[in-house]
Order: C-alpha cells, then sequence, then structure tokens
C-alpha cells in the first residue's frame, strides 16, 4: 500500500513524488521506462523572467529543479539585469544529460520508489481514490497524482504525417485518457511544438553573434552543491525576407494552416510559421542556437518552432547565415493534446469530484517545465496531507508565483497553454527571483518538506535580514528600492483581504442566488470560487452578480 | 460583522420641528444610558431629558429602543427624537461623539448594516438609493443620463489605452530575450499625454454644482450686511438680522433658483479675529466655507478679498450717506433699497453658469473624478520614471484606478459606491 503514488516521471511527477516523501509518505514512481526521469523534452533551458521566480520558489521547499539546474548548467544568463530586481530571471542552459541524471539521483534519494508500468486505470471507490491498475498488477494508494504531461491521447504532426505518442518514439496512455474523459475532467486539445535539432558540426559558428554564459557565479538553487560544468556559448542567428518565402510557399503543408490541428497554441510561442504570417512586416527572427550538451552535437535552434514536412524545414533554416550547410539531425513537430480543466481542481490540485486525486503539470493546460515543477510541488505536498492527514499546504497570489499561477489555473481556466509572465503577478514588486527564501522561508519549515541542511540555510537567512547590515546586501537593498510601493500594495490588499474572509460554502448553488443570471451562475459554477476574492478576479462577472453573491454567503454564514 | 457603533441625524437638515438621531451597534443602548440616564423597554417610546457628561441638559427628547436583531439594521439601536434646532442636534452630536466606541456613520451605512444583517436584500437596498436619488432627478433632467453613457465611452477608451501602454511596457520586461531594448521614451512620451487628457478632463465643471446646487458664499467682516443680502436675494427673512456684530456665528444655506440655476446661498460669520470660542469656531469655519465656494460675494474692503477665481466685490449699503460712491470695479448694492441688487445678481447668475457643466457635455462626480485623479497622479509618476518596472507598476495603478471608477474592483468599494449613494444616516 503506497501513500501516494505518481504517475509521469516528467518535472511535475518527480517533484510531485519527492514533496509527498519529504513529508514522510511512501511513494511510488510510475512511468514507462527508468530513463525518462526529469527528460527535457523541449528546450533544455530552466529559468527565464517568471519562471526562474517559480523555480527559486520551488527550492525554497527544497524541490529539486533548481539544484538538478546547477549540477547541469552549461550556460547561465540573468536576464532583464538593467530593468530591476523584481524582474530579473534567472536562466540557466541544462546539458540534458546532467540534468537527466542529476534528476534521478535527487529522485532516487529522496526515497521514492520507482515503479516501471504503464498505468492503465484508476480504481475508486466512493468518490476516492484507492488505486491504479497497470500492466505490472493493481498497486494500492491513498492519494494518486497524474502528471502525464502531453502524454494523454497525444497526436504528432509532422507535415502531413500524423502519429499517435507523446514525445517522438513513445507511448501515448491512451487508456488512461479514455478514463479521464469519463470522469468528465477533460476539456479540449491544445497544441504545442518543438523546433528541429541541428547538428552543431554543420553550424558556422564564426559568423553568429556570439552570446556568453555571465561572468558573475550566480546559481538557481540556495543550497550550492558546488558541482561546476565547463560553460558553454550560444550563439544568436537570423532568419531574412528568404526564409519567410519558403515558409510561405508551403503554407498549404502546414498542418496548422491545413486545418488538421484543432488544439490551441501558445500566442506568446508561436511557431515560426505563425510569426511569418501573422507578423508579416518583420524582415527577421531571432533564432538562439542552444547546444543541448557539453559531449552532444545536437543544438537546439530556439525560435523556430514548427510543424512544416521535414523537407521545408531543412531548407528555410538553410536560408539563414551561418547555417547554410546544416544538417537536422530530427525534425521539428507539432503536438496535439487533451488537456483538463483546471477550473475542476481546487487549490491543492485535487480533483473536486474525486477525492485524493491529484493533477499536476502540462495535463492541466500549462507549459514549461517550471510550471509543471511547481504544481507537482502542490501536488505532491497536498497528496501526502490527504493520505497522512497533515495539513494542507496553500500558496497565495500575494506570496509567491506558485500561488498566482495555481489561482490563474483554478479559477480561471486556460484557452491557450499557461506560462508564467511576471506580467501577471500584480503583487510583482514583492515576489522578487531573489527574496524567495524571505517569503516563503517560514512556510517550507512549517510544512515540514525539507532537509536539515535547507532549514538551516533558511534559519540562517531569515537571521541576517533581523541584522541591521541587512540594508546593505543587495536583496535588502532591493527591498528599500520598492518600500514605498510595496506601502501602496500592502493596502490595496488589505482591501482584498476583507473579500477573502469572505468565504462561499462549496455547496452554494449559484443558480438559486436571486440577481444571478443563468450566465454568470455557469461562470461560477466552473470556476467554484472558494472566497468572495476569488469570485470577483472570475472573468466576466459582473458586479451585481458579486453583491447578490455576497449576500448569499453573508447569508449562510450568519 | 461590524465593530463600531454609529450614529447620525437620520432626518432632514436642521432647523426643523423634529430632528431625529439614531444609534446603532452593540454600544447604542449604553449611549441611550448615558445620556438619557434609562432606556424605556424594547420598541417602546418614552420621554427623556438628555444631559452631557458634565449634567448639563441638552434637550428634553422622546427616546426609543429597539433591540437586535429585531431592529431596522439587525443591531441594538437607540433613536432621539429631539427638538430641531441646529444648537440642539449639534449638541447631542457632540455627546454622542465623546462616548468612546461611537463614531458618526458613513454615508449609507445604516442601510448597509440593515443590508449585512439581512434585514433587506439588495435589490430593496437598490430600489432605496433610487427612490432616494429620484427626488435630484428632476434637476439633473435627462441630459444627464445621456452625458453618463458618453463618461462609459469615454472611459472605455481610456481604459483601452492605459492597457496598451501596460501592454507594451510588460512585452519590455517578460520578452527580456528578445532584441533588447533600452527604455521606451515613447512611452512616456504617452503617458504624458494621457496624463495630460485627465487633467483637462479634471478640471472640467463637475455634477455637484448642478445637484445640489452652485455653492454662493456671501462673506465680509462683521456687520457688512451680509445677512441683510441675504434676505434681500431670498425675499424673506431666513438669516437673523440683529445690528449686534458677530450674531451669524455659524453659516445658514438658503436653496433657491435663479433663472433656473440652482444656487445654494451661504451666510457666514463674519471674518474677524474674535476673542469669543463660539464665534471663533465660527469664523474658521467661514474660511473653509469659502475655500470651499464655487462663487464669493465678498462685502469688505476690495483689498481683503479672499484670493478665489469667482469673487464679486460689492460695496453694500450705498443708500447710506457717504457710501454713495463704489470704487472701481466693485458693486454698490443697498439691501434697503433694492439699489443694484439686478446687477448683482446677473453677475452671480454669469459666474454660477460657468460652474456648471454645459447642456451635453460630460461631468464627473466626486467620485469619479477621485478615481480619475489616481489614475492621473500613477500615469504622471509613470512618466517621470526612468526605471521599467516601476513605470509599469504605476500604469497598473492607473488602471486599477479606473476599474474602481467602472466598478471592477473590491466587492466592498462595490458596496461602498453603492450605499455610498444614501444620504447620511438614511
Amino acid at each position: 500500500m503506497f501513500d501516494v503514488l505518481v504517475i509521469g516521471a516528467g518535472h511535475a511527477g518527480c517533484e510531485a513524488a519527492s514533496a509527498a516523501a519529504r513529508r514522510g509518505a511512501r511513494v511510488g514512481l510510475v512511468t514507462f521506462r527508468a530513463e525518462d526521469i526529469g527528460q527535457m523534452s523541449c528546450n533544455p533551458s530552466i529559468g527565464g523572467v517568471g519562471k526562474g521566480h517559480l523555480v527559486r520558489e520551488l527550492d525554497v521547499f527544497d524541490g529539486l529543479m533548481a539544484r538538478a539546474a546547477d549540477r547541469s548548467a552549461i550556460h547561465r544568463r540573468m536576464l532583464n539585469r538593467s530593468k530591476g530586481p523584481a524582474v530579473q530571471g534567472p536562466r540557466f542552459q541544462a546539458d540534458r544529460k546532467l540534468y537527466r541524471s542529476a534528476m534521478t539521483t535527487l529522485v532516487r534519494e529522496s526515497g521514492v520508489e520507482l515503479v516501471v508500468a504503464e498505468a492503465l486505470e484508476l480504481v475508486t471507490k466512493g468518490g476516492k481514490v484507492v488505486g491504479l491498475r497497470t500492466d505490472a498488477g493493481l498497486l494500492e494508494c491513498r492519494s494518486l497524482v497524474i502528471a502525464t504531461g502531453t502524454f494523454l491521447d497525444a497526436r504528432i504532426f509532422v507535415g502531413d504525417e500524423i502519429r499517435e505518442g507523446g514525445r517522438r518514439g513513445e507511448q501515448s496512455s491512451i487508456r488512461l485518457g479514455k478514463q479521464v474523459r469519463e470522469l468528465g475532467l477533460a476539456q479540449g486539445r491544445l497544441k504545442t511544438g518543438t523546433p528541429p535539432r541541428l547538428d552543431g558540426r554543420t553550424i558556422d559558428w564564426s559568423r553568429l553573434e556570439r552570446q556568453p554564459s555571465d561572468d558573475d557565479e550566480w546559481t538557481m538553487s540556495a543550497l550550492d552543491d558546488g558541482v561546476r560544468v565547463p560553460q558553454l556559448a550560444c550563439a544568436i542567428a537570423r532568419t531574412n525576407e528568404t526564409t519567410h518565402d519558403i515558409i510561405r510557399s508551403a503554407f498549404d503543408r502546414s498542418p496548422l494552416f491545413a486545418g488538421a490541428i484543432e488544439g490551441r497554441g501558445p500566442r506568446y510561442c508561436p511557431s515560426i510559421e505563425d510569426k511569418v504570417r501573422r507578423f508579416a512586416d518583420r524582415s527577421s527572427h531571432q533564432i538562439f542556437l542552444e547546444p543541448e550538451g557539453l559531449d552532444d552535437r545536437l543544438v537546439y535552434p530556439n525560435g523556430v518552432s514548427t510543424s512544416l514536412p521535414a523537407d521545408v524545414q531543412r531548407d528555410f533554416l538553410r536560408s539563414v547565415e551561418g547555417l547554410e550547410r546544416v544538417e537536422l539531425v530530427r525534425s521539428g513537430y507539432a503536438v496535439e493534446y487533451e488537456f483538463v480543466d483546471p477550473r475542476r481542481l481546487g487549490s491543492s490540485l485535487e480533483s473536486r469530484e474525486i477525492g485524493g486525486l491529484f493533477l499536476a503539470g502540462q495535463i492541466n493546460g500549462t507549459t514549461g517545465y517550471e510550471e509543471a515543477a511547481a504544481q507537482g510541488l502542490v501536488a505532491g505536498l497536498n497528496a501526502a496531507s490527504h493520505a497522512l492527514g497533515l495539513e494542507a499546504v496553500g500558496f497565495d497570489r500575494r506570496g509567491s508565483y506558485i500561488g498566482v499561477m495555481i489561482d490563474d489555473l483554478t479559477l480561471q481556466g486556460v484557452s491557450e497553454p499557461y506560462r508564467m509572465m511576471t506580467a501577471r503577478a500584480e503583487y510583482r514588486l514583492a515576489l522578487r527571483a531573489d527574496n524567495a527564501t524571505s517569503r516563503l522561508g517560514e512556510r517550507a519549515i512549517s510544512a515540514a518538506c525539507i532537509g536539515e541542511r535547507r532549514r538551516r540555510q533558511i534559519v540562517d537567512h531569515l537571521e541576517r535580514r533581523a541584522c541591521s547590515t541587512w540594508n546593505s546586501t543587495e536583496e535588502g537593498q532591493a527591498d528599500l528600492l520598492y518600500a514605498p510601493y510595496l506601502e501602496r500594495q500592502r493596502r490595496e490588499w488589505d482591501t482584498v483581504r476583507r473579500d477573502v474572509r469572505v468565504t462561499i460554502p462549496s455547496d452554494l448553488d449559484f443558480a438559486a442566488i436571486a440577481g444571478i443570471s443563468n450566465e454568470m451562475a455557469e461562470r461560477l459554477d466552473a470556476a467554484r470560487p472558494e472566497t468572495l476574492d476569488q469570485a470577483s478576479r472570475i472573468r466576466g462577472v459582473t458586479p451585481a452578480a458579486l453583491s447578490a453573491l455576497y449576500v448569499a454567503a453573508c447569508r449562510r454564514a450568519a | 460583522m461590524s465593530t463600531d457603533t454609529i450614529y447620525a441625524l437620520s432626518s432632514g437638515r436642521p432647523p426643523a420641528a423634529v430632528s431625529i438621531i439614531r444609534v446603532s451597534g452593540a454600544r447604542a443602548h449604553d449611549a441611550g444610558r448615558i445620556l438619557a440616564g434609562s432606556l424605556p423597554e424594547a420598541r417602546h417610546a418614552a420621554l427623556r431629558t438628555l444631559r452631557s457628561e458634565d449634567g448639563g441638559v441638552l434637550d428634553d427628547a422622546l427616546i426609543l429602543r429597539f433591540d437586535g436583531p429585531a431592529s431596522s439594521t439587525g443591531e441594538d439601536s437607540v433613536e432621539f427624537q429631539c427638538h430641531g434646532g441646529r444648537a440642539v442636534v449639534d449638541a447631542v452630536l457632540g455627546a454622542l461623539k465623546r462616548i468612546d466606541g461611537l463614531r458618526l456613520a458613513q454615508p449609507g451605512e445604516f442601510t448597509r448594516r440593515a443590508f449585512e444583517n439581512g434585514r433587506i436584500d439588495l435589490t430593496e437596498a437598490e430600489g432605496l438609493a433610487d427612490l432616494i436619488e429620484a427626488e435630484t432627478e428632476s434637476q439633473r433632467k435627462t441630459a444627464l443620463a445621456m452625458a453618463e453613457g458618453g463618461l462609459k465611452h469615454q472611459v472605455e477608451r481610456w481604459q483601452q489605452q492605459i492597457l496598451q501602454l501596460s501592454a507594451r511596457v510588460e512585452a519590455a520586461i517578460d520578452y527580456a530575450e528578445e532584441d533588447d531594448v533600452g527604455f521606451d521614451q515613447e512611452l512616456v512620451a504617452d503617458c504624458q499625454s494621457l496624463a495630460h487628457e485627465l487633467e483637462t478632463w479634471l478640471e472640467r465643471p463637475r455634477i455637484e454644482p448642478l445637484r445640489d446646487g452652485v455653492r454662493v458664499v456671501v462673506a465680509g467682516p462683521p456687520n457688512a450686511g451680509k445677512s441683510s443680502l441675504i434676505n434681500a436675494i431670498a425675499g424673506e427673512e431666513r438669516a437673523i438680522v440683529t445690528d449686534v456684530p458677530g450674531t451669524t456665528r455659524d453659516h445658514i444655506e438658503v436653496p433657491f433658483s435663479l433663472e433656473g440655476v440652482p444656487v445654494l446661498l451661504t451666510d457666514t460669520a463674519g471674518l474677524r479675529e474674535s476673542e469669543e470660542l463660539v464665534e471663533r469656531i465660527g469664523v474658521a469655519r467661514a474660511r473653509s466655507l469659502v475655500e470651499g465656494a464655487d462663487v464669493v460675494v465678498w462685502l469688505g474692503e476690495p483689498k481683503d478679498a479672499p484670493d478665489h477665481p469667482r469673487v464679486i466685490k460689492v460695496h453694500p449699503r450705498a443708500d447710506l450717506l457717504g457710501r454713495e460712491t463704489a470704487p472701481d470695479g466693485v458693486q454698490p448694492v443697498s439691501s434697503v433699497t433694492g439699489q443694484g441688487l439686478a446687477v448683482l445678481l446677473e453677475r452671480m447668475l454669469h459666474l454660477a453658469a460657468s460652474v456648471l457643466p454645459g447642456e451635453d457635455a460630460i461631468a464627473l462626480n466626486r467620485r469619479q473624478a477621485g478615481h480619475m485623479a489616481e489614475a492621473f497622479d500613477a500615469l504622471f509618476a509613470a512618466s517621470a520614471s526612468q526605471d521599467f518596472v516601476l513605470a509599469a507598476e504605476n500604469i497598473r495603478s492607473a488602471r486599477t484606478a479606473f476599474d474602481r471608477l467602472t466598478g471592477r474592483a473590491g466587492m466592498d468599494d462595490v458596496l461602498d459606491a453603492l450605499f455610498g449613494r444614501f444620504c447620511l444616516g438614511k
């Protein structure tokens, strides 16, 4: 009998499993193949603006991602250096193999038991999860975390070629997907894409703009394991009009435009064919050439995600200066996959319908390793709560990007793959990548999910904050810079908090409230806000509906 | 839900035959006992002598007691029906103010408590608000309803512009890896021009003078003939006129219609340095009334006239021997003979009309102007900032100010806006 079972050993699954284990749960991590642990299926980079914030927050709770990144970083950049500490984003280029092995080591060290099997079917009893049927037999559990990424009924597109499967060469969990659909959890289909992989030996690096790694040493994790890997440079190439002409002439062979793909892709991470079509006036787009590893000839051309046919991919890349003789090792492709409406989940990422069932990662409509990993943390911590009767661990918008994401997902749902951006955080000035320990340290300690080394680091940090020399530290300086604005935000927050205190009973029938239209009742019912504050942030809910809801909630409380 | 005990005058503005003062909240009964000695049974009335804390008699009043939740607010409450003189009402309100845990009610707060305690529902509350507003609706006419639609469209346009500004600065922050650009100087200019536009709107005539009357304040040294002039204009003995200087210790308001323009003519205490406390308070109030006036009618020496954009200098008592000639630019008036009154009224009308919104112009009310002023401040700060993130923060602030303006904000703000429509204590 497992306390917690996690399906999927990607970024969400690894964090979920290890977080639950750190809280003392007996955890099984179910995956098709042991080699898949911590696989970076797309861009081998971690962090960035907003995303880097998530990783630093995850790190405070002893999450694995930051430490695995530090052990495998071959290129580091602190983005937005000139724009102020609140929006500086640490970003890493990882050696794909080193990252995978670092993650495998960390997962094993956390005491998680690896179960190599195909997950076939959830087993529920009385509205609660009791186990998972796999091709290796039935596994009993108290909590179950589904972290299968795009693997629910995914289809791959390269030109007019269509295949079943998540990542290339892997199976797609069709049976599990069917069951999730039957439980009424699935919402629709989303699309994501990946660029082709280039052979670095066929790139003329000398003709490209070099992008070196940062000189100063900084780490993603507050716990420096002391591992240093040689640093590589990236390079920037640029598309030109010829490139765009080649792409344009192949629009009719694109599954995106031919209508084969129905899922919606992220607006902020469009495919190159999308960019060429939508921004026809731009004469050039950047391509960031990112080496995938120290002893790896593969280069990831960031910025040219595509599902055009393989020959077109090769032709347009070869029109780019410096890439005239480039060889494609693998073609780029688009993946269309099914996702779950995250509004069906509570703020602990537990399903509202089935007790003990948690969902985390890309399956909830997000994109990106960091978003997935942070959800894994939330689901893992709370799956352990559910299994062991521990206190739930919640995150709010004011205190963390994790809170912003969970709130956005479970309240607003998604209509395109959700990616973290600092613009999503209204308390951005307080939520910096450099003050994650200050913000969340005490929470991490009280959640009892951290090791002794981490606990000491947090306690030390908080003690340093109390010292008179604090103001001369970098973090202290940033505190001072934003202090007047934070004071104003604090006052705004006080207003919000009055609404936070008005809780909405989970069984409140919105349709039965006088003054709430059918449309409003539907919106509210889809999001099931837990407080009046949440209700006020649901898109399209009118002030009149809120007033009526406020009355109803107060009456119930009275 | 609310912990404070609140009080307010809930009948019309004194003087009146009877004034009703209500107290609601946990300490309402204590307050009643402090003033009246003892309270009648619940839902009964009794005559009591109200006394201040030093034992001085305030008034003989009818007092009613209600026990929550069976009261209109759902809380313990007490109602005093006093004599309706200003001094009496002020004295009773003053005595209540000095009781610990009591504070003056916010506009609409009694209704709000009734609503929060489930005594009335929102539709009733809104109905009540509409009913109260309807009384002044005739004054505003249909032009204003149109004007409100106009404001809505205008605000939507501003919101779109601010959203665009936000998008530009946010893109620069969240897309750090794309071609890195320096600070967007155009953004600064665009923030500035929008701030400037809001500023010109803020300088426009507001809706309050049209709704509540243009505030014409008559001011001058003691015994300059202010009250006589008001009586002459209003045509009846509204103000107390004696020849003892300093008679008008507080102010008196006379609403009247000047060729269809609603005017609130205000008499003030004479502006002079005084030893006497009550008079000194009157003088201080007069000064603040002059500051808040739409138009000032000044009866003193022309050189002493207050610094105000719209002041009419008057040479009073032009009928008296030796006062026949007025200095240049000063209007000679006699309240006795009526000399110069017509000209004075014409000038008053002219100035009053200038503070009223035009017939088809969009006029802001105080609440709207307040939120717009916040947006203006924020945009101005954004245009002065050389820091991306702080500029973004200020633009966001401007955005939320507009959200509050249109009602998409915290629940409490929405309810405040709704219940703020009520007159105090209704």
